[in-house]
């Protein structure tokens, strides 16, 4: 056994694949913000109310008709989903002529509503949430403990994010979606429904958010205010990554992930920061972001 | 930036000679009757505390009104103001100007800091960074021994302004905290109306030929973002003064929103409209306390109709419908 | 508004005028967390409370008439104060009790004292409140972290828990937390191994009870709270601390906290508390009033919601001893001379610095096979004395005590 930095190597390996896990939420968030933005040219703040609302779907389908965590991996962000939908139609398909900085108050205005009403029926101490029991317990890799869930975490989340990547990038639907981005009223000259498409890109970016709502359920705190301390922090993986690429999301998720993981080892007083530190120097080096194209 | 124009052109031209020209000093001569009169109908804390959230709307304001920035991270220029005005006069024992002074300066350097890196986005990731550092500051906050974590600085002395005028009165720190408020009120809009101020609107509605025609548009952002966190910072120390407390509230993001939601409800781009919007929501803070469980919810409601229906905001609205500027 | 207050002004004089002379009217304000983190601990459960106490008191007194009103400081200092300053100048409050969060009691201790009336902290923790940061216009009731620490280290250390790690939140609260507990395990001869401090409203724990877990102490001691804590347990058992042989020690866990986490999750969590709904028939009976009035039968009274209900009773008790409308000193004064005495918390005593003293329990969550209903959460696993429970008035380092 080698030591780096007074840390026993064995030791590190665990934090980095702490911090892989770790990114994979970061990654699945960053994903579906990327995703809405490229499209709507909103600012979703209220991913992070999504993503709470992904586990509390989580909660009550189990509780209220007894579906289970693998049921509630599909129902929630489907159910999620159409409520993004819904907003979508009925609230931001409005501010589209407008600067998009409405687009942003108008969806943190819909955080507090969310949130507000979350804690007024179900409290803010949090609801609990068992893990389902195929996936308890875990292996030992000899260097850690890997609860089987952490595994499961990062091969789901990393199937989604290869998923969506694929379809933007890939497929003909991806095709349209982009060059959507690029000249809609092209596209819609094309004869393809634009706005359908705008709303369903909603739609899933949401789902998204929902669907790592359902997947933090049984190791995170599922709490009205769970959300909320993460989104400035996936709000900064953005600015780091640039919102230019759905690669770009992805990679700078897991990576980001894993510089936290690690600084959680060495200075963990800092984990919190480091991420903003990040940012600050990739604004000074390459003010687009790692992976954006300058506007 | 095309929706701000529709908010701020919003005042039509004005036709010459008449009264409407004089629809601003009229307004101010009415805001300054009103804070005459205001201690004897209402509770004078409230009052000041108002004052102070108006003067950081104020400021707030100017960034994005004239500018066309959006900073969703301006709790960081009010509360650590704050700290350090707390600080200074309860541990350094500062008298109350001074102890304002420092934390004035406290939110000009960190705005010199901040801006400087923020300034080198745009837009929507203007918005998110200011968030992402602000939301690190609050991070310093907590941690540091001085500000006391959950706890805040409390107790905070008033002092005796200039060493005469002992601020424990009330009636003499209301009338202080008014004077401070006019003097940051007439300095936003000196600034607004000053060929300064025109540069800026032009950055706002169109930066590339602002730079065409040879402005350097940076420099003329961030000194426009350090005289906001300057002016934020001059209202966060006050109201440490005023409230005699600062704690974490004040240096968290949902501050931030508030000033958002203040400056929104109000009107952006109007001269009067964040007074106007911080006095609604600090009543609508304080009157509510005492109805509990759906401040938030409220709050977000009005976010929501006030970005949907009315985006002039009140003092926008009325100064469309009278055909003046506000 | 003014015409309403003085029309209100004109009715309470009447009302004064045509009563019997032992007539008396009182005031009380709750001000609590109504929306927000401390909702449950606190805020409403908390109103409820207040209302069983005015309503049992009125039993034995018809002719004390006993006015409520609640207000929710939203978590803020300056909203919490400035509704204190308007409670007792404009409103005639005569007492506020509960505010579960330490920023907003010190400042409302602080309103109290300059308008000499009358604060009873049920809700925050911060044991400076009867500290270096006392006066004689608030007393503390239910708990605080020195109570806390000492329970729960010196009960985990007494029954082999003899080596800590402590996962601390990285600010004033965690450190204090941390030391006083360390303090105590090593004065009863136990050996701090290491500790971690991570940030307020981590997520993710999992780095940290890694370490914890290397270290092969025998207990992880939570300095932290609220979501913090759910956050750690959760991924404790995820990881397989408490299976491994290793206790986890709560130093600041509420029944609502062992509720949201549920016993699956929690199991062998040793925590301290005051007050445990499921320890007597007392305490059930007064439960189940309370889940009436509060209109919530799946939820559970915490130690805060008991301290709001024995806080007010004393109190009143005091003014009736009184009579008239005597200032705030002259009420506590009262309140520290006369043993305290209710349904919930039994015989106690409050000290020269305002310390409410009385048993402490160190309860272990049960495993969900052992619990037999609902709100079934722990085993009673030690009883602290009150001498022993709290810091002794001659330490605390507050003005109030002589000698």
């Amino acid at each position: 056994m080698f030591e780096i930095f007074g840390i026993p190597s064995t030791a590190l390996f665990g934090q980095l694949l702490i911090g892989l896990i770790n990114g994979s939420f970061y990654a699945l968030l960053s994903l579906g913000l990327a995703v809405i933005f490229g499209m709507l040219n909103v600012i979703n703040f209220a991913h992070c109310a999504q993503y709470m609302m992904g586990a509390f779907a989580a909660f009550l389908l189990l509780n209220l008709t007894g579906l289970g965590y693998w049921g509630a991996l599909i129902v929630a962000p489907i159910l999620v989903g159409i409520f993004g939908i819904i907003v979508e139609r009925c609230l931001l398909q409005w501010l589209y002529k407008l600067d998009h900085l409405y687009g942003l108050l108008l969806t943190f205005g819909l955080v507090l509503i969310i949130e507000g009403v979350a804690r007024n029926f179900y409290g803010s101490a949090g609801l609990p949430y068992t893990m389902p029991e195929s996936l308890q317990g875990g292996q030992n890799l000899g260097f850690m403990f890997l609860p089987n869930y952490r595994a499961w975490v990062i091969v789901a989340s990393l199937t989604v994010c290869l998923a969506t990547w694929f379809v933007i990038e890939r497929t003909r639907l991806g095709a349209y979606l982009r060059a959507a981005t690029e000249n809609p009223t092209l596209v819609r000259a094309f004869g393809i429904n634009v706005p359908l498409m705008i709303t369903l890109t909603y739609g899933f970016g949401v789902a998204l958010a929902a669907f790592a709502g359902v997947m933090a359920a049984p190791i995170y705190n599922v709490s009205p205010q769970m959300g909320s301390s993460l989104i400035i922090v996936v709000f900064a993986v953005v600015v780091i990554g640039g919102m230019g690429s759905i690669m770009g999301a992805i990679v700078t998720g897991f990576g980001l992930g894993i510089v936290e993981g690690l600084t959680k080892v060495f200075f963990p007083e800092a984990s919190n920061t480091v991420i903003f530190v990040i940012m600050a120097i990739v604004l000074l080096v390459r003010p687009a972001g790692l992976f954006g194209r300058r506007a | 930036m095309e929706a701000r124009t529709d908010a701020v052109s919003a005042a039509p031209p004005v036709p010459a000679a008449s009264w409407r020209n004089w629809s601003e000093p009229i307004a101010f001569a009415v805001m300054v009757a009103l804070l005459a009169l205001a201690p004897m109908y209402f509770y004078p804390m409230f009052v000041m505390q108002a004052l102070c959230f108006a003067l950081f709307a104020c400021a707030f304001n100017l960034l994005i009104g004239y500018g066309g920035l959006l900073s969703f991270g301006h709790a960081l220029y009010f509360g650590w103001a704050s700290y350090l005005a707390a600080h200074s006069a309860k541990v350094w024992g500062f008298p109350p100007e001074l102890a304002i002074l420092t934390g004035t300066l406290t939110g000009g350097l960190f705005g010199v800091v901040a801006g400087a890196l923020a300034i080198r986005r745009q837009g929507i990731y203007f918005a998110m960074i200011t968030l992402a550092m602000a939301q690190m500051m609050f991070f310093f906050a907590l941690q540091m021994k001085f500000t006391g974590g959950e706890d805040g600085i409390q107790a905070v002395p008033r002092g005796k302004l200039f060493g005469l005028i002992d601020l424990a009165n009330q009636t003499n720190m209301y009338v202080t905290v008014a004077a401070i408020f006019l003097a940051g009120f007439l300095l936003i809009q000196r600034v607004i109306h000053s060929p300064f101020g025109e540069v800026l609107k032009a950055i706002r509605e169109n930066e590339p030929r602002a730079i065409s025609l040879g402005y350097k548009t940076d420099r003329y952002k961030l000194l426009a973002f350090v005289l906001s966190a300057t002016l934020a910072g001059l209202a966060g120390s006050t109201k440490a003064i005023v409230l005699q407390i600062a704690s974490l509230t004040d240096v968290d993001w949902p501050m931030s929103g508030e000033v958002v939601l203040m400056a929104l409800v109000g009107g952006l781009g109007t001269v009067f409209g964040p007074v106007v919007g911080a006095f609604i929501v600090v009543a609508m803070q304080n009157y509510l306390a005492q109805v509990g469980q759906w401040v938030t919810v409220i709050q977000g409601v009005i976010f929501v109709l006030c970005v949907l229906l009315f985006r002039r905001g009140v003092i926008g609205e009325l100064a469309a419908y009278m055909r003046i500027k506000l | 508004m003014k015409s309403l207050l003085s029309l209100t002004a004109i009715a309470v004089a009447l009302a004064a005028g045509s009563a019997q002379a032992q007539q008396l009217s009182v005031k009380i304000g709750v001000m609590s967390d109504m929306s927000s983190l401390y909702a449950d601990i606190g805020g409403p459960g908390s109103v409820a409370a207040a209302k069983l106490a005015v309503a049992d008191f009125a039993k034995s007194n018809p002719n004390v008439k006993v006015e409520l009103v609640s207000g929710d400081h939203q978590n803020k200092p300056d909203v919490g104060s400035q509704l204190a300053n308007q409670w007792f100048d404009v409103d005639k409050v005569d007492m506020i009790i509960d505010i579960p969060n330490s920023g907003v009691a010190l400042a409302v201790s602080q309103v109290a004292a300059n308008k000499n009336k009358l604060f009873i902290v049920s809700g925050a923790a911060a044991s400076d409140l009867t500290g270096p940061k006392c006066n004689a216009n608030t007393i503390h009731w239910s708990y605080d972290t020195w109570m806390l620490a000492n329970g729960t280290g010196k009960a985990m250390v007494k029954t082999g828990g003899d080596t800590w790690f402590f996962l601390t939140a990285d600010y004033a609260f965690g450190h204090a937390l941390e030391r006083d507990t360390g303090e105590v395990v090593e004065k009863n001869g136990g050996k701090i191994l290491g500790k971690v401090r991570h940030p307020l409203n981590t997520s993710d724990f999992s780095s940290f009870l890694l370490q914890a877990q290397s270290s092969k102490a025998k207990v992880v001691g939570l300095a932290n709270a609220g979501g913090d804590t759910i956050n750690s347990i959760k991924q404790a058992a995820e990881f397989g601390i408490v299976k491994g042989g290793q206790k986890m020690a709560g130093l600041l866990v509420f029944a609502s906290d062992v509720n949201a986490l549920g016993l699956q999750t929690a199991q062998g969590l040793s925590l301290t508390e005051s007050w445990y709904w499921d320890l007597n028939d007392a305490n059930r009976e007064w439960t189940k009033r309370w889940q009436t009035e509060r209109n919530a039968a799946g939820k559970f009274p915490t130690m805060i919601h008991a301290g709001v209900y024995s806080g007010i009773t004393h109190y009143l008790k005091a003014r009736v001893a009184l009579g008239g409308s005597p200032e705030g000193k002259d009420v506590t004064a009262k309140m520290k001379a006369t043993p305290t005495d209710d349904v919930l918390f039994g015989k106690g005593v409050i000290d020269e610095a305002g310390r409410k003293r009385h048993d402490a329990y160190l309860f272990e969550v049960k495993k969900p096979s052992e619990s037999k209903h609902p709100g079934d959460f722990y085993h009673l696993r030690a009883t602290i004395p009150a001498a022993e429970a709290f810091r002794q008035a001659k330490d605390s380092g507050c003005s109030l005590v002589k000698g």
